[in-house]
């Protein structure tokens, strides 16, 4: 259990859109820091220390960008570290910040990134290269691949239809209508998804996410702070985090400890974040989930090991509307990954979405009676995987 | 130049990264490679936990103990996941192109690798003849060097 109670009190985010041409990288850092602070009522000297959240920076193009941000994001003369997980940094930057107070070593954490994935042409080049030069990176692995691969195994286990996966996309980018921040929002059908072109079977290019730039900062304090500063704060009352290996070839077949298609590091993830929120039964007790999905398919693996519902029964549970906006748990109120994907703050941007729901600060896209609200962030080769609870009491 | 590219351009300054590297191959890659070169797939083996493993590994990550010897895998094996890519990426080849994990017969962990002579002109029909379970065949160049890329998957002849 952690010595201190620790609660975000101010969330800041920019829109994500594929150019945001009226700025520098670390101006963008700046704007959300600053919103955060504005946010939580406090100024860059009431915070003790800071984490920056950045995954590769071969995508915005200057190494360890992280240096040039530190004057921007008012770091200078404090603690600093950053964090890199892949696409699952933003979750594991809050992670750290968590144990920052937690630990009682700070009382306030400012976690902030951004991202400028459209600065280079082609991010698929990029991620290609993070799989080892031996054994794996010639054989076109990058992360629509490495997906659409674990996706067709998925399907042939579960019978899930493309049409299946469309719907998902069609939900996401209604709800990221009401989501002033979003990427791709619209009212769109399951033929417009059909209909897009084929990139990687069975994905179409309505099945992947966008390549956003932007940024988001999250302000978390421990329990006396929040008392003074915030009256309705999100309470991180769980984390739970795990890694596997990176061959994805180690994670089929009968011998695996842990099945590819199924995202089944999220069991272990969940139970110990659960554990800490003493969450028994997640489908009653949570009622908004902010699930990193930059792909259609990812959601029914993570919603299943999640403890959410069955093997299986995602795809017909979400047909029938029970992940839609109020329904029986509400998926991505935001639109969640798949509208708006800022690889080095992704993660983050779910943690700040789901702490919003909580807050009551969601503006049109607050879904009513949010007593608990869960985050997840997947990096890697669907290796490193978290998930946060917020709750609007704490345990 | 598309136009799209040509407004992008009046209010940026351009940028290259070139970097060379030399990636240290060890005594594990370096067997698995040599191997390639007499067209034999070496895996190693725990006897502890009675895992092999494609690509070879130093130790057992379930045991923690060193792989205490090589096996040769089989030469045909079964399809676990493949996709058909259709989209043109940066600096990967031109498409179309299969890429599978295969688990070859005796071996516990699949190996990526493209699967070539499958006519991919209609992917709904070719994506049924790669379902998971399919089974195929390694196919070696005449000549490996002791590459990865010596070898790819084949489904068997009809």
């Amino acid at each position: 259990m952690p010595k201190h109670r620790v609660a975000v009190i101010g969330v800041g985010e920019t829109v994500f859109k594929t150019k945001i041409d009226d700025k520098t990288y670390v101006e963008l850092a700046q704007d959300a820091a600053k919103a955060a602070l504005d946010d939580a009522g406090l100024t860059p000297t009431d915070i003790d220390a800071i984490v920056f959240s950045m995954a590769p920076t071969q995508f915005m193009g200057v190494n360890d960008v992280d240096k040039w941000a530190v004057d921007s994001i008012w770091a200078s003369g404090k603690p600093f570290m950053r964090v890199h997980t892949g696409g699952a940094t933003g979750g594991s930057a809050l992670h750290a910040g968590y144990a920052h107070v937690a630990s009682g070593m700070y009382r306030t954490v400012l976690v902030v990134g951004a991202d400028r994935v459209t600065e280079t042409r082609d991010a698929q080049h990029i991620l290609n290269l993070i799989w080892d030069p031996f054994y794996e990176q010639d054989f076109a692995l990058n992360t629509v691949t490495m997906t659409a691969l674990s996706t067709q195994r998925y399907m042939h286990k579960y019978g899930t239809t493309e049409e299946q996966y469309a719907r998902v996309v069609v939900r996401s980018r209604k709800n990221a209508l009401k989501n002033p921040y979003a990427h791709l929002k619209g009212n769109i059908t399951v033929e417009d998804v059909m209909n897009s072109p084929r990139m990687s079977w069975p994905y179409k290019l309505f099945d992947i996410c966008p390549r956003s730039a932007g940024a988001a900062a999250l302000v978390l304090a421990n329990q006396e702070v929040t008392k003074e500063r915030c009256s309705r704060p999100a309470f991180i009352n769980g984390i739970g985090g795990t890694t596997s290996t990176v061959f994805m070839g180690d994670r089929v077949g009968p011998r695996t400890d842990a099945e590819l298609s199924d995202e089944a590091e999220f069991v272990s993830a969940g139970k110990e974040a659960y554990a800490d929120a003493a969450i028994t039964n997640p489908i009653k007790q949570i009622q908004v989930v902010e699930l990193y999905d930059p792909f259609s398919s990812v959601q029914f693996p993570q919603l299943e090991s999640l403890g959410f519902c069955k093997r299986g029964e995602a795809q017909n549970l979400s047909d029938e509307g029970a992940f839609d906006m109020g329904g029986l748990l509400t998926v991505n109120p935001s639109g969640g990954t798949l509208c708006s994907n800022p690889i080095g703050v992704t993660g983050l941007v779910r943690v700040a979405d789901a702490a919003l729901q909580v807050m009551g600060k969601a503006g049109e896209g607050q879904v009513a009676g949010v007593q608990n609200a869960l985050a997840t962030a997947i990096g890697g080769s669907v290796q490193f995987v978290n998930c946060t609870i917020l709750g609007a009491d704490h345990v | 130049m598309p136009k799209q590219e040509l407004e992008r351009n009046e209010n940026v300054i351009p940028g290259e990264w070139h970097v060379r590297y030399k990636y240290s191959v060890g005594k594990v890659a370096g067997k698995f490679f040599d191997g390639l070169k007499q067209k034999k797939i070496l895996a190693t083996y725990c006897s502890n936990c009675k895992l092999s493993f494609l690509p070879p590994r130093a130790y057992c990550e379930r045991s923690f103990e060193p792989c205490d010897s090589w096996i040769e895998a089989g030469l045909e094996g079964v399809i676990e996941a493949a996709t058909i890519v259709t989209a043109e990426f940066e600096n990967l080849p031109k498409p179309p192109y299969a890429i599978a994990y295969v688990r070859l017969d005796g071996v516990s962990t699949a190996m990526i690798n493209f699967v070539r002579g499958l006519d991919l002109s209609n992917v709904e029909r070719a994506a049924e003849r790669l379902t998971p379970g399919t089974r195929v065949q390694v196919l070696f160049k005449d000549a490996p060097e002791g590459r990865i890329t010596d070898f790819h998957y084949i489904l068997p002849p009809a």
